[in-house]
């Protein structure tokens, strides 16, 4: 199926039936979720309200974790089989994982503040997930320092590679060293601890971030496909000027030859 | 085994001749130590907690400012590219670039920490696991460095990128190294970060030249 995806227009074909739909599923599901989690989940019995800063946060700690391995997943796809719309997914990919990534710091920060009393710890998960936010930030910086920006996606193909070791540091990080941090209550082995009412607004609100990465990585997408070709055509256009339509030009030239 | 041995003695004879590569390294990271005390102050006791993570971070920015010249001379005018048309493996070329990158800069830091240990008034005990920490991560400074000094061959503005890649890659290092010689202070619990410690370099040893090598392969496309 990857290679029948591989000619960019049968992929802006697919691609443009499926963005609105998953524009309006990614809003239906993100409004569902948002009303769940904001009126419907209980307030936790001892912070209160805050706890609803849960249902921002770790959703787009998943987010960032997911879109890392996408990014990673495609940047080796891009190696080894050249897929042509790899290097393109894994590029437009990795800004909206450092998106998440720096929302799930903002808002751990924010709720680190009622909870904690501190906006900032360095615990072993907190630093992994800054780490990672520095390692997408070098990913971005590396894709973009090239004038040969095909020297640039195979460079970064690399990198995401490399840096994709941070993802079980950051996984198992609240096991290996006993932190602040809260340990795992959902992704554990006996299922999640945490109770069901508070449960599915979190998973209903992770569908929606999903839906909503995968439209904005399709818009972005088709987006640089479409700048590829402008600019190609653009690269193209003076040579078009130069050289008068092909039908005229063998008479034109025998004109001259005369 | 010839070719590799010929690689790096090449490399330490560039490193020597070309005047003051070790001294450059060794008065940076001399330098970005003696900052401290004048930045934070000089009260024994304060100095002597954050002593040992002053010295790793100054250590690991000066390997960090040292990788340009792993790869970027030979890349400029040539050299890189009969190395890729040699009969040797990129790998191996890699591996013999990083272990002289290594003894011209995490040797001679490694050396000569004691001393700066004693600067800010470190014991002994600490000095010790310093040294050893610095013995078994330094290694893993330099494989680790080369990646990213392949990466940004041909780059705009190398160095700075360079420093933005490999530092997230360091963190590992810096963190088990420093507190080894926090867990060594607190009660004798250095032995498991030096372990890890001495298992990131061995980890890197066969990964890092791998994709140093496709890092290097792109660069020369």
């Amino acid at each position: 199926m990857l290679t029948r995806l591989a000619n960019p227009a049968r992929f802006m074909r697919l691609s443009g039936a499926l963005v609105l739909p998953l524009a309006v599923a990614a809003a239906v599901v993100l409004a569902i979720g948002l009303y769940l989690a904001l009126f419907v989940a209980p307030p936790d019995y001892q912070q209160g309200e805050t706890v609803k800063i849960m249902f921002v946060h770790v959703p787009a700690a998943w987010m960032a974790l997911l879109v890392y391995f996408v990014v990673a997943v495609a940047s080796g796809v891009a190696l080894v089989w050249k897929h042509p719309l790899a290097e393109i997914a894994a590029q437009q990919a990795a800004p909206l994982g450092a998106a998440f990534t720096l929302v799930c710091l903002v808002t751990g920060s924010l709720w680190g503040r009622p909870m904690w009393g501190t906006w900032w710890a360095w615990d072993a998960r907190m630093t992994s997930v800054l780490v990672l936010f520095f390692l997408y930030l070098g990913y971005i910086a590396l894709v973009n320092a090239f004038d040969d920006m095909g020297r640039g996606s195979r460079a970064g193909s690399v990198l995401a590679l490399v840096g994709v070791v941070n993802l079980p540091i950051i996984k198992f990080s609240v096991d290996w060293w006993n932190t602040l941090h809260q340990s795992e209550s959902v992704f554990r082995a006996g299922g999640p601890t945490i109770d069901p009412s508070m449960l599915w607004p979190l998973l209903i609100m992770a569908v929606g971030y999903l839906l909503l990465f995968q439209t904005l990585l399709l818009v972005r997408m088709r987006a640089a496909l479409n700048e590829r070709k402008a600019r190609a055509l653009r690269l193209a256009a003076p040579q078009r000027r130069i050289a008068p339509p092909a039908a005229a030009a063998p008479h034109a030239a025998m004109k001259a030859l005369r | 085994m010839r070719p590799y041995l010929g690689l790096f003695r090449r490399e330490l004879l560039l490193a020597f001749r070309q005047g003051g590569e070790i001294g450059l390294a060794l008065g940076f990271f001399v330098l970005a130590v003696v900052l401290f005390p004048l930045g934070v102050g000089p009260e024994a006791e304060m100095l002597r907690r954050i002593g040992p993570g002053i010295i790793w971070v100054a250590a690991l920015l000066a390997a960090v400012l040292s990788l340009d010249r792993l790869f970027a001379a030979d890349y400029a005018d040539g050299g890189l590219d009969l190395l890729a048309l040699s009969a040797m493996p990129l790998e191996g070329a890699a591996v013999a670039k990083c272990a002289a990158h290594w003894v011209t800069t995490g040797l001679p830091i490694t050396l000569v920490s004691p001393f700066l240990g004693l600067l800010v008034d470190m014991d002994w005990y600490s000095i010790s696991i310093l040294i050893i920490g610095l013995l078994l991560g330094t290694p893993a400074l330099s494989l680790l460095g080369g990646i990213a000094a392949a990466l940004t061959l041909g780059a705009r503005r190398p160095g700075v990128l360079t420093s933005l890649i490999v530092l997230p890659l360091y963190l590992p290092v810096l963190i088990f190294g420093a507190g080894a010689v926090e867990a060594g202070i607190a009660g004798g619990g250095a032995r498991a970060h030096l372990l890890l410690l001495g298992a990131l370099s061995l980890a890197a040893l066969p990964l890092a030249p791998w994709a140093t090598a496709a890092a290097l392969r792109q660069a020369l496309d």
